[in-house]
Parts: C-alpha cells; sequence; structure tokens
C-alpha cells in the first residue's frame, strides 16, 4: 500500500562517524506519510544516530537525506522543526513546573493582541482552550490542563509531550521508545494516540524495542544492523520471529528480509 | 473571535473564582501569607494600640521598600534555578557611581538634572554588572553561587578603590532625599509607591508574559526550553540584568533615603532577601515562585522586628527566629517536591 505514495522522508547511504567507530555506514530510510512506520534494531544498530541525523541534531559525514522529493541538511533540530519535523524525546523534554497547556506551546506561546502582545502578555484563555482541544483531539483525557505536569501520570505524560510535538510538525514526528516507562493500559492509549496523528497524515517514527507492540501499531517496520538498514517490511506481512532474524541476522544473510520492496 | 469561542470564553470564565480557591489551598504564599497575619495579630494583642499603628505601618513599609525591590529581582534569579550573592556589593557600587558623580557636580546642592543623570548612572551600573554576570552563568562553565561570589567582592573592591574605602560626604542631592527620600503622597512615602509600583509590574511580568513564562521554565528544565528553541543564555543574561538594574534601583532608594553610600552596610543584603524569597515559597531549585510570596516573605522579618521591640523583646531574637523559619520553609519545599513527584 505505501508503495503507491510518494516518499515522505527519504535516506540514502547516510554515514557517520565518531572518531572510530562508524556509527551508520550508509543507511538507508524511508517514510511514507500518513504511516506509522516503526525503526527496529539492536542496541548498538545505530537507531539513535539514525534518528538524530534524520531530525537535525547530527551532521551527517556523508549521505543524503530528502524530505517531500528536495534534499535537507538541517543545520540544527530547530531548523528541523520549521521543516515540519519534531521529536518526542525519550525523557519527554517537558516543564514539570509548568501546565500542560503552557507545555504545549513552550516556546510558542500565543500573546494578546495589540500594544500587549509586543511586550509579551500572554493569551492564557487563547491557549486553554486550544489545549483542551488539540487534547481531545488525540482523544488524550486530562481532566485539568491548568494542573501542573508533575501531578500527572506517566502515560498523561507522555500524551502531553505527543501533543506538543503533533500541534506543530506537519510532517514528520521521531519518538524514541514512548511506550518503555508506561503501564499497559496507559500503553494502549499513547498507541492510540500514536496511530490517530498517523492518520492525520503526519509520519510516525517509531523507535521501540517491544516487537509485540511494533506490529500492533506500525505500517512498516525498517530494521537496522551494524548502522545499515538490513531489511524492511510490512507489518502485516511479518512475524517477530522474522524481525528478531533481521535484527540480528541469523536469517537470511545480511541482505535478507525483504529489502526489495522497501529501498525501491 | 467566533461566536461559539465567546461562549466558550465566558464558560471558561465562570468557574474561575472556585477554581482560585482551589488552587490558592495548594499555594506556598498562602501558608506564609497565614504566618504573616498570625504575627500581625500576635503584636497587636500582645501591645494593644501600639502596634500596628499607621507609624508602625509606614516605618515597616519604608524599611522593606529596599529589600522589597531587591527581592523581586532575587525570585526571578532564583527561579531559574539560580542565586545572585553580589546584590549588596552591586548596590554599593551603583551607589558610589552615582554618588561620586552627584559629589562633582555640585554635592548636596545639585539641582534636578544631575539628581537625574545620577539615577541613570546607578541603574546602569547595576544592569550592566548584573548582566555580565548573567553571561559568565549563561556560559554554564561556572555555577551562579561562585559567578556572583566573585561579583560580590569584586564590585565591592571597585567601591572602595573608588572612594578610598570612606563615604564620601555629599553623594545625594537633597532634591532626591526631599522627594524620593521623604516625600509623601497622600501620606503614602514616595519609597513604599515606588516598591509597590515596582512589585506590581514584575509580578505581572513573572505571571503572565512570555518572559515570565520561560523564566519559569528554564528554572524547571532548560533542556525543554534548550530544544523549544528558546535562547536559554540570553534569557539569563536578561534576569542576571534585571536583577542588577533593580540593585542599581535599590541604590538611589539607598541614596535618597539615608544621603550616603554605606559602603560597609550591604554585606547581609543577600542573605536577607534570599532569606525573603525562600519565605515566600520559591523553590531554590527552581521552576516555582511568584513576587507576590516575596512580598509575603519580605515583610515577615520586618513585622518581627517591630513587633519586639513593640513588645520589648531583644529584636535579635528576630534573627533567631527568621533562621529557624527559613529551614523550615525549604525542608517543606523539599517534602512537597518529593510527594507530589511520587503522585
Amino acid at each position: 500500500m505505501a508503495s503507491a505514495r510518494e516518499p515522505l522522508l527519504t535516506a540514502h547511504g547516510v554515514v557517520k562517524r565518531f572518531g572510530h567507530v562508524e556509527a551508520l555506514s550508509g543507511a538507508d530510510f524511508t517514510a511514507y506519510p500518513g504511516e506509522v512506520v516503526a525503526l527496529i534494531g539492536d542496541n548498538g544498530a545505530g537507531k539513535s544516530t539514525l534518528v538524530n541525523v534524520l531530525s537535525g541534531v547530527l551532521a551527517p559525514d556523508a549521505g543524503e537525506v530528502r524530505l517531500d522529493g528536495a534534499p535537507v541538511r538541517f543545520s540544527g533540530p530547530m531548523d528541523a522543526q520549521r521543516h515540519g519535523v519534531e521529536t518526542v524525546y525519550q525523557d519527554l523534554s517537558l516543564a514539570p513546573d509548568l501546565d500542560a497547556a503552557a507545555n504545549l506551546y513552550l516556546g510558542r506561546e500565543s500573546v494578546r493582541g495589540g500594544l500587549l502582545g509586543r511586550i509579551g502578555v500572554l493569551d492564557r484563555p487563547a491557549m486553554r482552550r486550544e489545549a483542551v482541544k488539540a487534547f481531545a483531539e488525540l482523544g488524550v483525557e486530562l481532566k485539568d490542563v491548568t494542573a501542573a505536569v508533575t501531578t500527572l501520570s506517566g502515560g498523561q505524560r507522555q500524551s502531553v509531550a505527543v501533543a506538543r510535538a503533533v500541534a506543530f510538525a506537519h510532517k514528520v514526528i521521531f519518538m524514541d521508545e514512548p511506550t518503555a516507562a508506561l503501564g499497559v493500559v496507559q500503553r494502549a492509549r499513547v498507541l492510540e494516540t500514536v496511530r490517530k496523528v498517523a492518520d492525520r497524515g503526519i509520519c510516525v517514527v517509531l523507535i521501540s524495542h517491544n516487537m509485540p507492540e511494533v506490529l500492533s501499531v506500525a505500517d512498516r517496520v525498517e530494521v537496522l544492523r551494524l548502522g545499515r538498514r538490513v531489511a524492511s517490511y510490512t507489518a502485516a506481512d511479518t512475524t517477530i520471529e522474522e524481525l528478531v532474524g533481521a535484527m540480528t541476522g541469523s536469517l537470511d544473510g545480511p541482505n535478507g528480509g525483504k529489502e526489495a520492496e522497501g529501498a525501491r | 473571535m467566533t461566536a461559539e469561542s465567546q461562549k466558550a470564553a465566558a464558560v471558561d470564565g465562570r468557574p474561575g473564582v472556585p477554581d482560585w480557591l482551589r488552587r490558592a489551598a495548594t499555594l506556598n504564599e498562602l501558608w506564609t501569607f497565614v504566618i504573616l497575619v498570625a504575627l500581625v495579630a500576635f503584636f497587636t494583642i500582645a501591645a494593644p494600640g501600639k502596634f500596628f499603628t499607621t507609624y508602625d505601618i509606614t516605618q515597616i513599609a519604608v524599611n522593606a521598600a529596599i529589600y522589597l525591590v531587591l527581592g523581586v529581582g532575587m525570585t526571578f534569579v532564583i527561579i531559574t534555578a539560580g542565586i545572585d550573592l553580589s546584590i549588596g556589593s552591586v548596590l554599593v557600587l551603583a551607589a558610589v557611581a552615582a554618588g561620586e558623580y552627584n559629589l562633582h557636580h555640585g554635592g548636596p546642592d545639585s539641582g534636578w538634572g544631575t539628581v537625574a543623570f545620577c539615577v541613570v548612572i546607578a541603574l546602569a551600573v547595576g544592569t550592566a554588572w548584573g548582566a555580565l554576570q548573567g553571561a559568565v552563568v549563561a556560559s554554564g562553565k561556572v555555577p551562579p553561587l561562585i559567578v556572583t561570589l566573585g561579583g560580590l567582592g569584586a564590585a565591592l573592591g571597585i567601591a572602595e578603590l573608588a572612594t578610598g574605602g570612606q563615604d564620601p560626604a555629599g553623594a545625594a542631592s537633597t532634591h532626591l532625599q526631599n522627594s524620593l527620600g521623604f516625600g509623601k503622597v497622600l501620606g503614602i512615602p514616595w519609597m513604599v509607591i515606588l516598591a509597590a509600583v515596582v512589585t506590581a509590574l514584575f509580578g505581572a511580568v513573572l505571571a503572565g508574559t512570555r518572559f515570565g513564562e520561560h523564566t519559569l521554565a528554564i528554572g524547571s528544565n532548560p533542556t525543554a526550553v534548550r530544544r523549544a528553541g528558546i535562547p536559554v543564555g540570553r534569557h539569563l543574561v536578561k534576569v542576571y540584568g534585571l536583577m542588577g538594574l533593580l540593585a542599581g534601583l535599590g541604590a538611589v532608594m539607598w541614596l535618597a533615603s539615608y544621603g550616603t553610600t554605606s559602603i560597609a552596610g550591604h554585606s547581609t543584603d543577600n542573605l536577607k532577601v534570599i532569606t525573603a524569597v525562600v519565605l515566600g515559597g520559591t523553590s531554590l531549585f527552581g521552576g516555582r515562585g511568584s513576587v507576590l510570596g516575596t512580598v509575603i516573605g519580605v515583610f515577615i522579618p520586618a513585622v518581627l522586628t517591630t513587633g519586639l521591640i513593640v513588645i520589648g523583646v531583644q529584636q535579635y531574637w528576630q534573627d533567631v527566629a527568621v533562621g529557624v523559619v527559613l529551614v523550615v520553609a525549604v525542608y517543606v519545599d523539599q517534602l512537597r517536591r518529593k510527594t507530589r513527584e511520587r503522585a
């Protein structure tokens, strides 16, 4: 299904070295609009490095990143954000003492009209209204958007971080292990939210270790091993055994899987 | 604005009061305010007709005015999880700079033009010193405690070098003293009005503007703020610059009240002001605090001092009481933080 569309974000032959260590040795990556794509790989496979390159945190030593078909070279995460690419960090990057609405708008606050706005007077009622709306659209239940984030549950905090990314990303959201610290119910909630985000036409790149979760929520799975993409699967057509095999290299050899499909 | 969103605003507005009340119960300010009220009540009962007279209230307010102005700046600094130990020295340096200029341009008889220029000098010296310290803090290489400890020594040293360590005579114009220093409007001293305006202004800035929001956010999680694209370093320079500006204003108020620079008289300003800010519920660990709390925190020691004198107890008990309350306040803050994070 994905192959019918133009890819939104692609990486080709990305190389990144840290001293003598080659974290990425010609990695490829493909993501389509409106899909959840899982990026999996064993520890040290280069997942984080690849995401950091794609989200503008690191500059690649070689290779090409294309967004909407045009080559891009982000000067930093802020530059990536300006291009509609957001990241939900594992630590969530929220200000725990501020409320959910304030966190949603941190750095992009709404101000009043006229002179008051010019001197930076906040329009809190507007931000709170918008926040309530934004959370409702994602199916996030918050009793009170004016309660400090530190008083929220882990799942709610995760949802606030996702909502924050969604509010400003119009192309791609990277999520690093979004459910790692959550209980079963909250985990399901967050995954539901992820699904809703993708349904809006945004591409969600999910970095995860949890294979059943990957298969339940992702449309496609890309597998990294030793700094390269070794396989790319449609989630519906694959199994945990196949994924693990590709991750560890025990199955089909380094160029196994169904790479041809994803690397068109 | 559409009719629908107007309706939504109206609905939001209605439960505003109970919401405010519910919130108030969880505020640090409330508990500190209760302590303040209890103290006032105690002294009023213990010394009927003597405490809580107009004279006492005015005197307490005038004494507190400078600390209040300094405390407003310190609130911002502490909310960023920083600290400024240098304020007393910066106040002295600004006062000496302004005083020396006044001295060479007419002394006590200098005109309004000189007064205005002295005010500008004091504010500029304070702001520049504060911003410089802010820049070093923002570099992230030296913690604020050490930056401002160095600043404390250096600023005082420069002030002493400039004056030979002696308070220059004729540092303040009589115009300044008779207006800001001793003048009143409708019975309210100008000192108090100035402090109240500064407090209200920056209280509103902290609670209702982008600048205040970023200050709170930086204290809460600087990494998140950086990732949100807010220039954290530049903001810290502004916050420490604001502290310096208010120390400069404190210098003007001091010159107006006392007519001299009092080089040796400000070595414990920092401790008094930090105590007031922390008593007022601002967290030393950053992220939380309010100017209103600081107002209450400034008045607790002020009321204690006056109250103890009025009821005939040695006023040195005030130091003991404030010291104990301070430690308790930080202990409670820590406890609250822990329970909240566990929740």
